[in-house]
């Protein structure tokens, strides 16, 4: 579905974003990474505390936005392309020891070259895989 | 403070930020994907934004050196570029490709509580605790 180009949203939202990784650093020295928060969560690190009230403060902020704005979610996608997507995100952000938000941002911030890199993996491998889909197998999402 | 309201103000802001810049639709992803149909760049405003506020934010803190309770600065994550961060970052995309949805918004969309966001994050795991598994990390 086609989708507008919304740069001032985009921005705040970005800056916001910024800000969050900022004082998680300032004031526990940890990096806002969200595949690594999760996986020490589920794996039962020591130190959980931080990173489960981490967790829930995203998802009920994200709410409190949804039930304002009334965004909607999404509905309908194609169940298998839904699970062979999780499994992937899940198995490579493990695998690559970071996400968009750990290496995309935190990384980046950290002028990190390990990071970098990994960005730009994941950027082609996101953008070849929208270009099969939509563009060579057609009609997928 | 306490360690977990430092966390909660920290996802509060996280959350709060990829549902306003729109990075929770997926479809706004995909789209900043594609960049062969209706290409939406405002994922790399998104960056953007964050990497303004988070450049400095890092430089300054890093020249404190120390968080806001005193405590030295933890030592930074790995600098090693190995054939596993390759692997993982490509597995990585090619997946963020397919449903796109990557960690944080997967999360947040379970404010939604819609069918898919339960069953992305479920299979999310899935695969996380595979790669542990298989990977042993």
């Amino acid at each position: 579905m086609p989708t507008q180009f919304t740069p001032v949203s985009a921005l705040i939202g970005g800056a916001l974003i910024g800000l969050a990784a900022t004082w998680l650093l300032l004031s526990l020295g940890r990096i806002a990474g969200i595949s690594g928060i999760l996986n020490s969560t589920v794996d039962g690190d020591a130190g959980r505390g931080w990173r489960v009230a981490f967790l829930v403060g995203l998802v009920i902020a994200a709410g409190a936005w949804f039930a304002w704005s009334g965004a909607p979610g999404r509905h309908g996608f194609p169940l298998p392309w839904l699970i062979a997507g999780g499994l992937l995100v899940g198995f490579g952000t493990r695998l690559g020891n970071g996400c968009t938000s750990g290496h995309g941002i935190c990384g980046l911030a950290r002028l990190s070259k390990r990071s970098l890199l990994a960005v730009l993996v994941f950027m082609a491998a996101g953008f070849s895989t929208v270009y099969v889909l939509r563009h060579v197998i057609g009609g997928v999402a | 403070m306490r360690p977990i309201v430092h966390g909660a103000i920290a996802g509060a802001l996280f959350g709060l930020g990829l549902a306003v810049s729109g990075m929770t639709d997926p479809d706004k992803v995909l789209n900043f994907l594609d960049l062969a149909g209706h290409w939406d760049p405002s994922l790399a405003l998104v960056m953007g934004g964050a990497l303004a506020v988070a450049l400095p934010g890092f430089a300054w803190v890093r020249r404190r050196g120390r968080t806001l309770s005193g405590d030295p600065m933890p030592t930074p994550p790995s600098t090693t570029i190995d054939r596993r961060l390759l692997l993982g970052s490509a597995l990585f995309g090619i997946g963020w490709g397919i449903a796109g949805y990557c960690p944080g918004p997967a999360l947040a969309n379970l404010a939604h509580g819609t069918q898919e966001a339960v069953v992305f994050v479920v299979a999310l795991l899935a695969g996380s605790q595979l790669a542990r598994l298989v990977a042993r990390t």
